[in-house]
């Protein structure tokens, strides 16, 4: 069965190592934040100025000047700092930050993405996500596999104005863990219960698939 | 004024000086840190055909939004403008032009006008739309385009304590782009939640040096919260 936003979160928060710097954009990629393994520590950069960003505020602790790129008011961990927008894409742009997740509305084999813009209907910006795809050393894409119409979002070559090129090399979906490289998609896991085939179907760029596709394996 | 005192009184007195078509540069994150009463003046002043260049451009009916209700922006040169129906109606219009701009290319492009820094090279956007007609070049085998850095011929800055000569602090995450926006104005204009004696703040935890500033003003915040998210 495909999986859920929580489980996509789940499979990400995987990645982190301890000690990790990470940037997760909006959606999907901050749920991740929840599901940090119990034995490892990482911190949550966020780019209007916050390096270890904290739960949202209790009504006591609610504050105006404390917020995060999503705008939703937020608290300070224990150990962070408070910056200035020009230090805080510094760290990103200077590959400091070890991880960055983030949405996409398509990414393709050379690992392009594409996900801020749709000409004629959505104009609202791009925000950091052109600095994070070219400043972080890890960059992981969560996204559901195909549209809602059943359209690959994987593709040999992105339609949209890009964000960012040749810098994905790791994509998270509903159905797949995938890896960019050489010029292709390759399937390192499946979700648990998905076919390959059908993650075939709906990967329209080239996609590898090696003998053994592991099922995701969550605790 | 006298010496470095550069304390002003009224609101007229703090942005004395603006007209039309001139470019001003604004700190802020959204709603957090903004200039409220600067923002109100230039709507008070209805001077017309400014560019503003600013993260975001406020909310429908607050912040950098009211300029635009009120028809007095001609351009605007930001990272992020999707909280603001009116914005994109006026987009799609031809009222408005916009220059939507990376984010943390929006920020070094402040920093470095301020610093006397004409244009920087950077990866962020090369070969995509923001990099179209400029200049790229190949460095340890990465390309990278030139940006141009920003002036504006005013800046209009949040903090959260300001001394009379203008050296300041700001609070949390409402520094955000106020630094690099108080060194890129031809006058920088301070509003702060509290005016202090020189001498009461600690030297070393200053942020941003008075020599940046030119005139500071005591202010009033409503300080609206734009998405209020409380733990579970």
């Amino acid at each position: 069965m495909a999986l859920s936003r929580d489980q996509i979160a789940m499979r990400v928060a995987q990645e982190f190592q301890d000690g990790d710097y990470v940037n997760l954009g909006i959606g999907i990629p901050t749920l991740a934040a929840n599901f940090v393994p119990d034995n490892i520590e990482v911190m949550l950069q966020s780019e209007n100025g916050l390096l270890g960003m904290g739960p949202n505020p209790t009504e006591e602790q609610l504050d105006a000047d404390m917020i995060n790129a999503g705008k939703e008011t937020v608290t300070a961990a224990t150990g962070a700092s408070i910056f200035n927008s020009a230090e805080s894409f510094a760290m990103i742009r200077g590959g400091h930050v070890d991880f960055t997740v983030l949405g996409a509305f398509e990414v393709d084999v050379s690992g392009n993405i594409a996900s801020w813009m749709i000409p004629n209907k959505l104009i609202k910006g791009m925000g950091g996500a052109m600095d994070l795809v070219a400043g972080a050393k890890n960059i992981i894409v969560t996204m559901t596999h195909a549209d809602k119409h059943g359209n690959s979002k994987l593709l040999q070559t992105c339609t949209l104005p890009l964000t960012g090129v040749n810098c994905i090399t790791r994509i998270i979906t509903d159905l797949a863990v995938l890896e960019v490289k050489q010029g292709a998609f390759h399937l390192t896991e499946r979700a648990p219960g998905v076919s390959v085939d059908e993650i075939k179907s709906k990967t329209a760029g080239e996609l590898v698939v090696p003998n053994e596709v592991p099922e995701m394996v969550f605790a | 004024m006298a010496g470095f005192d550069k304390v002003v009184t009224s609101y007229a007195e703090a942005m004395a000086g603006l007209e039309d078509d001139m470019t001003v540069i604004a700190g802020g994150f959204g709603l957090c840190g903004i200039p409220e009463g600067l923002i109100a003046q230039i709507k008070t002043m209805q001077t017309k055909g400014l560019t503003i260049v600013s993260n975001n451009c406020g909310v429908d009916s607050f912040g950098l939004g009211i300029l635009l209700e009120n028809k007095q922006v001609k351009k605007m040169v930001s990272s992020y403008v999707g909280e603001n129906a009116l914005f994109e109606q006026q987009l799609l219009n031809g009222e408005l032009e916009v220059e939507l701009t990376p984010q943390g290319t929006l920020a070094e492009k402040m920093r470095a006008g301020g610093a006397g820094i004409p244009a920087f090279y950077t990866a962020t956007g090369y070969g995509t739309p923001v990099g179209e007609g400029k200049e790229s070049r190949e460095f340890n085998g990465r390309p990278y385009i030139l940006e141009e850095s920003i002036t504006g011929d005013f800046a209009i800055v949040k903090a959260y304590k300001a001394d009379r000569y203008g050296n300041c602090i700001y609070r949390h995450t409402a520094q955000n782009f106020n630094p690099m926006a108080a060194t890129a104005g031809k006058i920088t204009v301070l509003e702060v939640e509290e005016i202090v004696e020189p001498g009461e703040l600690e030297p070393s935890q200053i942020h941003t040096p008075g020599i940046y500033i030119d005139r500071v003003i005591q202010g009033c915040f409503e300080k609206r919260i734009e998405r209020k998210v409380l733990a579970k």
